[in-house]
């Protein structure tokens, strides 16, 4: 046993050492006749004589190698080395055949690769965190109130903590925090930064560990007197050069001296997990007990213990559910939270929205590479067509038919892996640019790389197309008679005739899968342009916002709501002076953004059913926030008379006014806030506060001279590009006040286009694998008719010498192209609208059967097929008849 | 020539191989070959050339090595030489083969004229 493996190793080491092996059995050889003439020679026998015999005992020297070869090694290793040059010759001579199969096959597999990278990131891998399927975000269902309705109040957070049982540790973070909220000051200009206040056991329970220094401790979440701050890894990186003495320096954040204890590790992504498409540069501790009375402002986030399912985590929710208070001062508010304790994996929460687009991303691509591969059958039968003739006369010198096609599924082994390489290539250079897309709004995009289970899925893919499209025409060729192929003389007759059968038959499929794939498109197109064709209840071009700084250091009630107006009275007048701009207003919030609410007012003098009152949204806004918003109002807006003092005035939407006053004009009407009494002034269009694609619901609107709003942002809208205006507007921003920090300009169009973004992407990405396969089945019709065009040379001279026009001839060639559209074209409209049906939770406002979609798609398959099938039709025309006669 | 053959005459080369290096001592090719042929009286008609698949096969099997030195004659020769697995797989193989030619003897025994083609 020992000796047969000792001699299995030794035959495939012998393999690699094929010329020593040979230069050693040369030497024997040589000496061996030497020997044997010398022995003859002491004989007697003649020189001449000496080496006949010594020649003719050793026997033949070639065959004597060759079983040498045989016995030292596996002769299947040599084989194949010896296919693998002829194969690496023959792909040389045909070059052109080469490139555009390596092309198909590249673009293929690279966008393959590239999607699996995408789906495996987004869906398949764990989040970035050790043992992340104990990680649960806990909810309510999904409610019109936006995010506050979504989080929980400092007591709620600490009562379900502690009464718990199903978790190893429960932490939130603030969900209130807008982009550019601090400022970095006492290093020269002010520079915004984005920070976000977390429980102080945020990175424990998440099992971050960081990169330097420590986290926070449980003091430093009870707001000790040293604030204290954590940097994210590419702050650390772009805000301080990697400073490695970074810990335990200060920092000056909006003029509290901060000292920074850690830096987070490099994999720590807050914004590609939480918030898509935001990016955040420092965490600050919670201090439950500043916030104990402001309502609900965390999220909530828990680690299971090891084997708690999510099932028991949500019995134990019901159960400590009705024991929470929303704020323990006031009894009634005990229970408040029953049924809106719901904990989701984690990883649903961040990725589950995007699973049906993922599943039909990967199914377009699936498709691609379908085509991909049909089109390498298409390209080998071609090939093999014109072979048939060398095969079969290899055949009938001795190559069995195991061999022939060992050697062309090595062929199309090699083109594929090549093919896979250079996919690879592609979808490096793709995956690293989608990496780096900041403004799109899909969670851990950042984490996207072609990892060793991308490469394994390439591998996989690339063998299994070499396998599958590649042996069919391998089989059909080694599989033709000898005698047929060798007879059949010209292109004409035989096995010409099956292969085109067979070609037809994929070209149809091709166009079939193509078709689907267009379809697919058009129909997320039409809801794309849908959605950008939704009245969002705002006008989005033409005006920009900047976060404003102001000093916020009056004391509360009256006195900051005086000298808050007189602030914001003087930006907005100043800024309304500079040239261009056309109306200028601020709010607190703006819409497809963060947003809050409070209380639950109702009309004077009605009643509501607990749980039917609305919870509106809540913005604090300037008189001229909605002319700058192109929010259209009836009734009057907001003054700077509507001071501290005057009567209590508040602005209503469509969605309020219904649910307030169903049937009634809401002007004038009294909305109830415990006792306090808004004069409803106006009643303002729907904003979609949230989602571009879902409705809103009720909000309203508070003067920032009656109200505490949280943070300002202003907005412009202007007659130029907002951009233009940047400039000035910061110069006069940073005249009423030192400490306004370079904040970003920022288009509203750009709110709504990352709201969009993910949709976009979609949409982009299977309409660029609908081109791709277009072009494919297109490449597919030409070269079928192409070769059908050539075989048919003699028919076509024929019928012209007998009085054919080559408009008659052209007509034929047309004619039997779009036969093969048609058919390929009926199955795939077909096939379409089972598709259509199945990606029918993708579409916004479009029927899966959307007919002018289809129509598109029917009436662009049939020219590109005209067009694929005229070319060849054109080349048919020209044939002269006397030598497509003489050809063969 | 059919393969079973080929087997068996190939087990029977790389017998008579080790059995010629077990009783000689180191040899070389050439020389196996001849001493093969001497001692069979030229009954077993040799292509010499096909000693060196078996001096090959041999030595992957580890039961033989071989080593470059110099002939009678001074010229570049390897010499192979029978290693101890090799002596045990020869006394092994040698019994096999007894035990089948007693046995094969004593079929062909009952056999009579008719069966001699």
């Amino acid at each position: 046993m020992i000796a047969r493996l000792r001699q299995s190793i030794q035959r495939f080491l012998a393999f690699f050492r094929a010329p020593a092996y040979d230069h050693d059995l040369e030497t024997e050889m040589a000496t061996h006749i030497e020997l044997a003439i010398e022995e003859n020679l002491r004989r007697g026998l003649s020189s001449a004589e000496a080496r006949r015999q010594a020649l003719v005992q050793f026997g033949g020297p070639q065959q004597s190698r060759e079983q040498h070869r045989e016995a030292r090694s596996f002769s299947l290793l040599d084989e194949i080395l010896q296919d693998l040059r002829y194969t690496l010759r023959t792909l040389r001579k045909d070059r052109s055949f080469t490139i555009i199969a390596l092309m198909i096959l590249a673009l293929g597999i690279g966008a393959n690769t590239a999607v699996f990278s995408v789906v495996n990131t987004l869906l398949l891998r764990p989040l970035p965190f050790p043992d992340s399927h104990q990680l649960v975000w806990i909810a309510p269902p999904p409610s019109s109130c936006g995010l506050s309705c979504a989080t929980y109040s400092a007591d709620a957070y600490e009562g379900f903590r502690d009464q718990s049982f199903a978790y190893q540790g429960v932490t939130g973070y603030e969900a209130f925090s807008t982009p550019d909220n601090l400022r970095l000051t006492g290093r020269g200009e002010p520079v915004p930064a984005t920070g976000i206040d977390v429980i102080s056991n945020f990175f424990q329970v998440l099992g971050v560990q960081p990169a330097k220094g420590r986290l926070f401790t449980a003091d430093e979440g009870r707001g000790g007197p040293h604030p204290v701050a954590l940097l994210s890894d590419a702050y650390w990186r772009r805000q301080f050069n990697a400073d490695p003495a970074i810990v335990g320096k200060g920092i000056e954040l909006s003029g509290t001296l901060v000292t920074v204890v850690g830096v987070l590790p490099p994999s720590f992504d807050f914004g590609a997990v939480f918030s898509p498409g935001a990016k955040v540069d420092l965490f600050t501790p919670l201090s439950l007990d500043q916030q104990r009375n402001w309502g609900n402002i965390v999220t909530l986030i828990g680690r299971l213990k090891p084997g708690v399912t999510t099932a028991q985590a949500l019995g134990d929710a019901e159960r400590v559910a009705p024991n929470l208070y929303f704020n323990t001062k006031y009894p009634q508010t005990l229970g408040r939270y029953k049924g809106a304790l719901i904990p989701v994996p984690l990883k649903d929460y961040v990725t589950g929205k995007l699973h049906n687009s993922l599943i039909a991303l990967w199914c377009a691509v699936g498709a691609i590479l379908l085509i991909a591969g049909v089109n390498l059958s298409n390209l080998l039968l071609a090939r093999a067509a014109a072979r048939g003739k060398e095969f079969a006369l290899r055949g009938a010198l001795g190559a069995n038919r195991g061999r022939l096609i060992r050697q062309l599924l090595l062929e199309s082994l090699l083109l594929s892996g090549a093919g896979a390489a250079l996919g690879l290539v592609l979808a490096l250079g793709l995956i690293l640019w989608l990496a780096h897309q900041g403004s799109l709004a899909l969670p851990l995009l950042s984490s996207l790389r072609v990892d060793t289970q991308a490469l394994a899925w390439t591998a996989l893919i690339a063998f299994v197309t070499a396998i599958i499209f590649g042996l069919l025409p391998g089989l059909r060729t080694a599989a033709g008679n000898l005698v047929e192929v060798l007879k059949d003389s010209g292109p004409g007759a035989g096995l010409g005739r099956k292969h085109e059968r067979l070609r037809s038959t994929l070209v149809i499929s091709e166009v079939a899968l193509a078709c689907m794939l267009l379809v697919s498109a058009g129909l997320l197109l039409r809801s794309f342009l849908k959605v950008l064709d939704v009245d969002l209840g705002f006008e989005p071009d033409r005006a920009a916002s900047i976060k404003v700084e102001y000093d916020d250091s009056a004391p509360t009630g009256e006195g900051s709501q005086t000298k808050r107006g007189v602030i914001f009275q003087e930006i907005l007048e100043r800024v309304g002076a500079v040239p261009g701009v056309e109306a200028a207003g601020m709010a607190d919030y703006l819409p497809l953004g963060p947003n809050r609410s409070w209380d639950t007012p109702v009309p004077q003098g009605k009643t509501f059913d607990p749980g039917q009152v609305p919870e509106p949204l809540v913005y604090i806004v300037t008189p001229g926030f909605f002319r700058a918003m192109g929010i259209r109002l009836h009734g009057r807006d907001f003054a700077w008379s509507d001071g501290p003092r005057s009567e209590r005035v508040v602005v209503i939407n469509e969605s309020a006014a219904r649910a307030y006053w169903p049937g009634e004009d809401a002007v004038n009407k009294i909305l109830m806030r415990g006792n306090e009494q808004d004069r409803v002034i106006a009643v303002v269009e729907d904003v979609h506060e949230e989602h571009v694609e879902s409705g809103a619901g009720s909000q309203v609107y508070y003067p920032v001279t009656q109200q505490g709003p949280n943070g300002a942002q202003l907005v412009v809208r202007s007659r130029m590009q907002p951009s233009a205006l940047a400039g000035s507007i910061l110069r006069t921003l940073r005249e009423l006040n030192a400490k306004q920090p370079a904040a970003e300009f920022r288009p509203i169009r750009m709110l709504v286009d990352r709201a969009v973004s993910p949709r976009r992407f979609f949409m982009l990405l299977v309409a660029a694998f609908a081109g791709l396969g277009l072009l494919l089945a297109a490449l597919g019709i030409y070269g079928v008719i192409s070769y059908a065009v050539a075989r048919q040379t003699r028919e076509f001279g024929i019928r012209m010498v007998l009085g054919a026009t080559p408009a008659l001839v052209q007509r034929i060639v047309l004619a039997n192209t779009l036969k093969l559209a048609g058919i390929g074209i009926a199955v795939g409209a077909v096939a379409s609208g089972v598709c259509a049906q199945i990606i029918t939770s993708l579409l916004f406002h479009t029927a899966p059967s959307d007919p002018p979609t289809f129509l598109a798609v029917i009436l662009l398959l049939v020219s590109v097929a005209v067009i694929a099938g005229y070319f060849p039709a054109l080349r048919a025309t020209r044939i002269q008849p006397a030598t497509s006669l003489r050809c063969d | 020539m059919s393969e079973a053959k080929l087997d068996l005459l190939q087990g029977t080369l790389d017998l008579m191989v080790l059995q010629t290096l077990a009783a000689i001592g180191p040899l070389h090719g050439y020389g196996i070959a001849r001493r093969i042929e001497q001692v069979s009286g030229d009954a077993v008609l040799l292509n010499q050339g096909t000693i060196y698949a078996s001096l090959v096969r041999l030595q992957q099997k580890g039961w033989i090595s071989g080593e470059w030195g110099t002939s009678d004659n001074n010229r570049k020769a390897k010499f192979y030489c029978i290693t101890r697995t090799g002596r045990k797989q020869l006394s092994a193989d040698a019994a096999y083969w007894q035990r089948l030619t007693s046995v094969m003897g004593r079929v062909l025994a009952l056999g009579t004229g008719a069966h001699q083609k």
